[in-house]
């Protein structure tokens, strides 16, 4: 289960400054050199000195099978110059970020900080694309599905086949998901995908796992991104525009898909969401804007439904109506997703949030703004969904 | 993938020799792979071992054309959930049978087949995988 409401009100958080680096291949760049990027941002933006930061989470799902460093916390609580501060590394996979953002806020509403550094990071590009993907199958249960030759965009095609068999989806509305996400992205200067693309080149980009194509999968980056948060009553130290917590939890459910009591659903994003609906006091159509984990398309498809904005086998549908585009009744990943904006592993969950804070701050590219936006929401997931956080977040007053 | 020592295979081996699953005498369900905990009654389950009959269908496919380390000669190959008669599923390779021919609600049948060589040196690592259900009577 998640976590318990009345826990989680014991004392409002917010979010008083975000940082992010760009997301792509950072050749000059190693996972130091991100990471305290994004963290000197965000620091700066709240003005924040590092003698008043009291711990330091970091999202990061495996910086010793990319560039063969564990122990990341301590390196950069070290190389932010931060030290004696604690610091922690947080793993959930994809989810990373997403289960820093929520120890964080856990941290600061449970009254014992009052300031939280939470940072997300992977350095992925330093290896072959091989390797990447046998890392990344790490996310699956090793010993049961990729010992036996699934790799991670396998898992999802499997989802996607029978998704399509039980409710008539059809290869053009899943291409739609890259094509809205690409145009997003175009307009965002830290995607690592900037280009436009149309539902021809995803249906003859190359074949990766039937019926997935390259074209539907989220590339491999470089990139971090960071927060602080502090209690909602000192918001205003730090920043003229806080964006309140309204609520965040975290679900979990088996690691194999196999063993799923539904293969079309996600019952981790579902269990997080009616969870986070009750402590937010809000029902899906009170959301303007909505990050989601589309680490392959038909992850998107998935979400929206598991998260209440439409009903199951439904959502091919706001893609034939480009309801999901800025401007549209549900835009969906306004930064491009995780398919154009980029998939840094560790650091997507936090990254969701940065692009929120700037949404419903009115701070972001006049393309891709939401206008007046008043309520955000961002779903981050685990594996296939074995681990699923949803946050929702609110303007301060 | 990066090379494992013999410990790490065997340990699994009745599992992926012999499909062996667990069943809960408390519940009655039935899980794959093995559970030394029922996830439904916890500390009043009973799980042991069921040796599951390897009869069933392909609940979905997809067929790998972008392989993980150490499985690259086997492209393209199909992956399959494989729905088991007495009720779990499993993830394994369905063989002996094209990427075209595959389909959702295809008869299988469980075979041993070796799942992958680890280089040279390494260990040959065997295991289930799947085979249209009349395909015994059609090889022999």
């Amino acid at each position: 289960m998640s976590v318990g409401r009345d826990r989680f009100k014991k004392r409002e958080v917010a979010v008083v400054g975000v940082g992010i680096t760009p997301s792509g291949e950072h050749w000059d760049k190693g996972l130091r050199e991100l990471t305290i990027e994004a963290g000197f941002a965000a620091a700066g933006e709240a003005g924040v000195r590092g003698r008043d930061i009291e711990l330091i989470l970091v999202g990061n799902m495996s910086a010793g099978m990319f560039v063969g460093q564990e122990h990341v916390a301590a390196l950069v609580a070290d190389f932010l110059g931060l030290n004696p501060t604690s610091a922690v590394r947080i793993e959930a996979a994809c989810a990373s970020g997403g289960v820093a953002f929520n120890q964080g806020c856990l941290a600061i509403s449970s009254g014992l900080y009052d300031l939280v550094v939470v940072g997300g990071v992977e350095k992925m590009t330093d290896v072959q694309g091989k390797w990447a993907t046998s890392v990344l199958s790490g996310a699956m249960d090793f010993e049961w599905e990729a010992y036996f030759g699934a790799t991670f965009p396998g898992i999802y095609a499997l989802m996607a086949r029978r998704y399509m068999h039980e409710y008539g989806l059809t290869r053009e509305q899943l291409a739609e998901v890259a094509v809205k996400n690409h145009y997003h992205g175009s307009f965002n200067p830290l995607a690592h995908f900037r280009n436009q693309i149309t539902v021809d080149q995803v249906l003859t980009s190359s074949l990766v796992a039937d019926p997935l194509r390259l074209f539907d999968c989220s590339p491999i980056s470089d990139g971090a991104a960071c927060v602080i948060l502090a209690p909602a009553e000192n918001a205003r130290r730090y920043t003229d525009t806080p964006i309140i917590v309204s609520a965040c939890t975290q679900a979990s459910d088996t690691l194999t898909l196999f063993e799923r009591r539904n293969i079309c659903t996600l019952d981790a994003t579902v269990e997080a969401a009616k969870e986070a609906y009750q402590q937010a006091k809000i029902a899906p159509e009170d959301v303007d804007v909505v990050e989601v984990h589309d680490c392959f398309t038909i992850a998107e498809i998935l979400a929206l439904e598991d998260l209440g904005f439409c009903e199951k086998g439904d959502a091919g549908k706001l893609y034939d109506e480009g309801q999901t585009y800025v401007g549209g009744s549900l835009p969906v990943n306004t930064d491009g997703g995780l398919k154009a904006a980029g998939h840094p592993v560790g650091a997507t969950g936090v990254k969701q949030i940065v692009e929120l804070v700037k949404q419903l701050r009115g701070d972001v590219e006049r393309d891709r703004q939401v206008k007046g936006a008043e309520v955000a929401l961002a779903q981050n997931v685990g594996g296939s969904g074995a681990t699923a956080v949803v946050t929702i977040l609110r303007r301060g007053n | 993938m990066s090379q494992r020592g013999v410990s790490f295979h065997w340990r699994r081996y009745k599992e992926r020799y012999m499909l062996l699953g667990t069943k809960c005498e408390t519940c009655g369900n039935i899980f794959f792979p093995l559970r030394s905990v029922c996830p439904n009654c916890r500390r009043d389950g009973k799980p042991s071992p069921l040796a599951l009959s390897g009869r069933g269908h392909v609940y979905t496919f997809t067929v790998i054309r972008v392989a993980s380390e150490g499985f690259e000669a086997f492209t393209p190959y199909i992956v399959g959930l494989i729905q088991l008669e007495e009720g779990p599923k499993v993830t394994s390779q369905v063989v002996d049978c094209r990427p075209e021919e595959v389909y959702i609600g295809m008869r299988v049948e469980v075979c041993f087949r070796k799942l992958r060589e680890q280089g040279k040196d390494g260990i040959i690592c065997y295991g289930f995988k799947f085979r249209p259900a009349d395909s015994q009577a059609k090889h022999e």
